[in-house]
């Protein structure tokens, strides 16, 4: 299967105790590479205020994995956040995609700049040389 | 995009003409056409994650700019509308703010 990235976002209940949140992220880690996944970056959001209460929480703390894999490890992963309390919400978003939409209309954009640049460098050329041919 | 003004695209404003009935088609009034251009340039790729950034497109109430305000192009649109309610359900930005 082809090579896909994930973006895995979830917030943990700021109840908790440090050391168990980060023991949590260290299963979340070992979770995915025993399933064949393999983690880019991990970013720990640290605890912040929430834009809304959940579970009548108004702040979590944040953690963000950036995961390559086939997408089992994803199931897998979302099924055990499922139901483990400590992480009060989470969300998955595929992101390989969209992030070679946006290479490719980089490319088109730089190779139409290019081609701009060469076509007025072409035209001064011509305007330069043209009277000079004329004399 | 003066010359585009003057002669709109066949089909392109059809409905914004205004028949006026038996005066014919010469002196049908012609509306003029103006083309939007985008107010400002979007990312490539739009980090929903990225709150500050999301953050221009959303007024006091937490509702998403229509687009008539924003004035970007509809793609652009979407990606935004989509980001923003990626960042929505995860608590980084309101549904609504009272």
């Amino acid at each position: 299967m082809a090579n896909r990235t994930y973006e895995v976002m979830y917030i943990v209940d700021p109840d908790m105790d440090l050391d168990k949140v980060t023991k949590l992220n260290e299963a979340v880690g070992k979770l995915i590479e025993k399933e064949g996944g393999t983690i880019v970056r991990f970013d720990d959001g640290g605890r912040r205020t929430m834009a809304y209460p959940i579970k009548k929480k108004t702040e979590g703390y944040y953690m963000l994995y950036e995961i390559e894999g086939s997408g089992q490890e994803i199931l897998e992963l979302e099924r055990r956040m499922r139901v483990n309390d400590m992480i009060i919400r989470f969300v998955t978003v595929r992101v390989d995609e969209d992030r070679k939409k946006a290479e490719k209309m980089r490319l088109k954009r730089e190779k139409r700049t290019n081609q701009r640049s060469k076509f007025r460098q072409s035209a001064e050329e011509k305007a330069g040389t043209a009277p000079e041919a004329s004399v | 995009m003066a010359e585009r003004d003057t002669e709109a695209p066949a089909g392109a404003d059809r409905e914004r003409e205004v028949v006026t009935g038996d005066e014919g088609f010469d002196k049908m009034p012609r509306r003029t056409y103006q083309r939007r251009r985008p107010r400002q340039v979007i990312p490539d790729y739009v980090d929903w994650k990225d709150v500050d950034y999301l953050r221009q497109f959303i007024p006091e109430r937490g509702k998403i700019m229509p687009r008539r305000i924003s004035g970007i192009t509809a793609k652009d649109q979407r990606r935004i509308a989509t980001a923003i309610k990626r960042a929505r359900s995860m608590a980084l930005l309101p549904f609504v703010w009272e």
